[in-house]
């Protein structure tokens, strides 16, 4: 047996290490280490209740939104205030902003450069692919970036700056929205459209978001040239809807009123009820495996973060949440999966969750989730309330639970005589990239990586796997 | 132009806000002007082994490179050890790396308040994390490369301080090295490249007129300005963020929120609730940069018995309410 160090693992955010146990050119065993420990949870403690909207968004630079997103719902919580309409329908378009352009960072900075691997030179879809892309020379690379920067033109508007807003509030938005702006804000939303429906799907966005299952996702693409259409070239043929499979469960909190929350996994019985209603106190988080101090499986209202760098065993900065116990996927798919959508169900059905169908689910987002935007920003009424002003209590506990691109990430705050006593975080990546629990339950990602080829030679499988999930360790080490 | 980028104690929101550089895409900008990445972790393809090789043949100066661009604050604890961030694949602290590689570069750039002056570490009672910036440690000279520190350029680090930085301040501050050179006399006291520290906040803020009556907002989303209540430091603030503006045409200010001067030593901790204003008897205590105690406070009231009725009675509503007069032109 082998052991192979991989790292630095760039094109993620962050810092990310996986070490592989391999036996015959094949995974037999994986650890994910993040080797970057940021200490928001120590930073964050005595310090005014309010700062913390000041402070978590830079936990992360690219869902800094999702983070303050999360506070802003925890202290609306503590608070016990709901913002006023408008409020609400600016938030979400603030953060389906942030999420759908990480879908696009993730796609083609990301994911797609790996396919341009001289590695795979001589398949039927590699100059294509190729020169498309190549990291930061493929064609590709400019329009998306423009598409990008452009689509960020609605946080301009209506949240100031991106990363790191203060524009969500508890009590909604500090930014009205103008009757002017509305019509700038379409704008944006027509332009990002036009990217979408031209480079990336080659179709409207209704009519890819309409596709029921597998073989209408294969029929739909074939020969159609676009982006998105070349992945599943590639992919198909190398079997990369069989590839990645983890722990097929799967846990939303649900987002912007338009995706359920909730626990889903494909091998239930229908009379089981496939669908499990969300208990937040089923989740707990373990400290075994991470160099942080030994303590029982905490729910995150309870927990702690306290440094052990000298622990025996121990192997990342990362804790390891499980809900009920168990090891569970959250992202996009799992989003999309809870909520129903029929082609990522037929996909997990047919082969569980794979690398396909973990991109398949972030293409369905942009195409249902821009559509939606446009409806949110028809349905706002300048002339009314964006902000309700939201006094804090001195002492007490907030929880905030939102969707990130990433998937689930919560925060859950305690205080006192108004500065923070706790204050506890759990991102995606922290779930999809956790260590080992203390009954040994490897984490998703370990999970996903076993029986891939691994070694001198072969093919880079293992990189495919690992950016489908689309890590953020700066979160998952915050 | 070569440019090698590293990334530790931060949040990747610089690197993620200089993508959204406008009006050209990044690459393609950075291409035409003569400027490359020899590697950066977040675009670059090389990963695990390739990418090492790339990075030890820079540090041990086998592969020239021009500019090192940092990102994120210096850890350098535990006790010193660094193993709050070691370099995925080898193990060594990221400290370390960067001390090898400033020893090579022509020119060193600190991407952020972060890496500038040490971040939200930093400004923790206790410094948990040992965070420092590459050369000051909050305001203070010295950080992890020393105060005397000089790259082979002859420039101290180069402060591209933000929090993120704007994109622009990059890509300025890289194609102005790249044309003409960079030399002490284009940094302010604290590095900071003077193309865009030269300015405040306040310059060009949307909300000057509000500033000039002392006609406040009194609560977020309120059109007044953000100086007397609710936080804003754009008065002392370096940055040019109302001039040239984020995200097509957004700042801070514009959204609604104060600017905290994220571009300040230390503004991660103000000593006071971020988006409320400190006050004795009723006056700011941080008062404009230039503006003496005295006259400010005169003023403010001259100001406030002046203030016309359209401008008291916007600034704390979210939407204007009275329109400014028409006049009609003589005959
Ligand atoms: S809001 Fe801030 S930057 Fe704008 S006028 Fe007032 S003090 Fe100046
Ligand atoms: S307005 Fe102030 S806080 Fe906002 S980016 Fe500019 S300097 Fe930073």
């Amino acid at each position: 047996m082998k052991r192979i160090q991989l790292g630095p693992f760039n094109r993620v955010e962050g810092d990310l290490e996986v070490g592989l146990d391999v036996e015959a050119g094949q995974v037999v065993a994986a650890q994910v280490n993040s080797p970057l420990f940021r200490g928001f949870e120590q930073i964050l403690v005595g310090r005014l209740a309010e700062d913390s909207l000041a402070i978590v968004p830079r936990i992360c630079g690219i869902c800094s939104v999702a983070q303050s997103a999360a506070a802003a719902a925890a202290l609306a919580d503590l608070a016990g205030v709901t913002p006023p309409a408008n409020g609400v329908l600016v938030q979400r378009l603030i953060l389906a902003t942030e999420n759908l352009a990480d879908h696009l960072t993730h796609f083609y900075l990301f994911f797609m450069p790996d396919f341009a691997r001289p590695a795979y030179a001589g398949r039927p879809w590699y100059d294509q692919t190729a020169a498309r892309f190549m990291a930061v020379k493929g064609q590709a690379s400019g329009p998306a970036l423009q598409a990008r920067a452009r689509f960020f033109h609605l946080i301009g508007l209506l949240a100031g700056r991106w990363p790191h807003t203060l524009a969500i509030q508890p009590g909604g938005s500090s930014k009205a929205m103008t009757a002017a702006e509305r019509t700038r804000v379409l704008a944006v939303l027509r332009e990002f459209r036009a990217f979408l429906e031209g480079a990336l799907l080659g179709d409207r966005l209704e009519n890819f978001a309409a596709l029921a299952d597998g073989q209408a996702l294969q029929a739909w693409a074939a020969g159609r040239s676009a982006d998105f259409p070349l992945f599943l070239r590639a992919a198909t043929d190398l079997a990369l809807e069989r590839t990645g499979r983890a722990t097929d469960r799967f846990l939303s909190y649900g987002a912007y009123g338009l995706f359920a929350s909730g626990l889903w996994q494909p091998d239930r019985a229908p009379d089981e009820g496939i669908l499990d209603q969300l208990d937040p106190a089923k989740i707990t988080e373990d400290t075994r495996h991470a160099w942080l101090a030994e303590s029982p499986p905490y729910p995150p209202a309870r927990g702690e973060t306290v440094v052990n760098a000298e622990k025996a065993g121990a192997y990342t900065w990362c804790k390891a949440p499980r809900y009920a116990g168990q090891v569970v996927e959250t992202g996009a798919l799992a989003r999309q999966l809870v909520a129903g959508n029929p082609l990522a169900r037929d996909l997990v059905a047919s082969h569980g969750g794979s690398v396909t169908v973990r991109i398949v689910a972030r293409m369905i987002e942009l195409a249902t989730v821009l559509p939606a935007m446009e409806q949110w920003v028809r349905a706002i009424v300048p002339g009314e309330a964006f902000c309700q002003p939201a006094p804090l209590p001195e002492s007490g506990e907030g929880v905030g639970l939102v969707e990130a691109a990433r998937g689930g990430l919560g925060h859950w705050l305690s205080v006192k005589r108004g500065r923070i006593e706790r204050y506890q975080i759990i991102a995606p990546t922290t779930w999809n990239f956790s260590p080992r629990d203390r009954a040994g339950q490897p984490g998703p990602l370990e999970q996903a990586l076993i029986g891939l080829p691994a070694g001198d030679g072969a093919l880079p499988t293992v990189q495919h796997v690992v950016r489908s999930f689309d890590p953020c360790m700066v979160c998952t080490v915050h | 132009m070569k440019i090698l980028w590293l990334q530790s104690g931060g949040c990747g929101g610089c690197t993620q806000s200089m993508l959204c550089v406008e009006p050209r895409p990044l690459f393609d900008e950075l291409r035409d002007a003569g400027i490359e990445f020899l590697w950066h972790p977040a675009l670059s393809l090389e990963s695990g082994e390739e990418a090492q090789q790339v990075l030890e043949d820079c540090a041990a100066g086998r592969l020239a490179f021009d500019v090192l661009c940092v990102e994120g604050a210096m850890l350098r604890g535990p006790n010193g050890s660094g193993k709050f961030h070691l370099m995925a694949g080898n193990g060594r602290p990221l400290t370390e790396w960067v001390e090898r590689l400033a020893g090579q570069a022509r020119w060193v750039f600190a991407i952020g308040s972060c890496t500038a002056y040490g971040g939200l570490s930093a400004s923790t009672p206790g410094n948990p994390l040992e965070a420092c910036g590459l050369q000051y440690d909050t305001n203070t000279l010295g950080g992890l490369l020393g105060a005397s520190f000089q790259s082979r350029g002859g420039l101290p680090v180069v402060n591209i301080a933000g929090c993120p930085t704007h994109p622009g301040w990059i890509v300025d501050t890289l194609e102005k090295l790249a044309l003409e050179g960079l030399s002490v006399a284009d940094l302010d006291e604290f590095g900071r490249p003077l193309l865009y520290a030269d300015q405040l906040v306040h310059h060009g803020c949307g909300r000057n007129e509000f500033y000039e009556f002392k006609a406040s907002a009194e609560k977020h989303s309120d059109l007044g300005c953000l100086m007397e209540n609710l936080g804003c430091k754009g008065t002392q603030a370096h940055a040019d963020c109302n001039l040239r503006p984020w995200n097509g045409n957004g700042s801070c200010v514009k959204g609604g929120f104060a600017c905290i001067a994220c571009t300040e030593p230390g503004f991660e901790a103000p000593g006071h609730a971020f988006q409320q204003t400190p006050k004795v008897a009723g006056i700011p205590i941080g008062l404009p940069t230039d503006m003496p105690k005295a006259w400010f406070v005169a003023l403010a009231a001259l100001s406030k018995s002046a203030t016309p009725k359209r401008v008291r009675d916007n600034a704390v509503v979210d939407h204007p309410v009275v329109r400014p007069a028409v006049k009609k032109a003589q005959k």
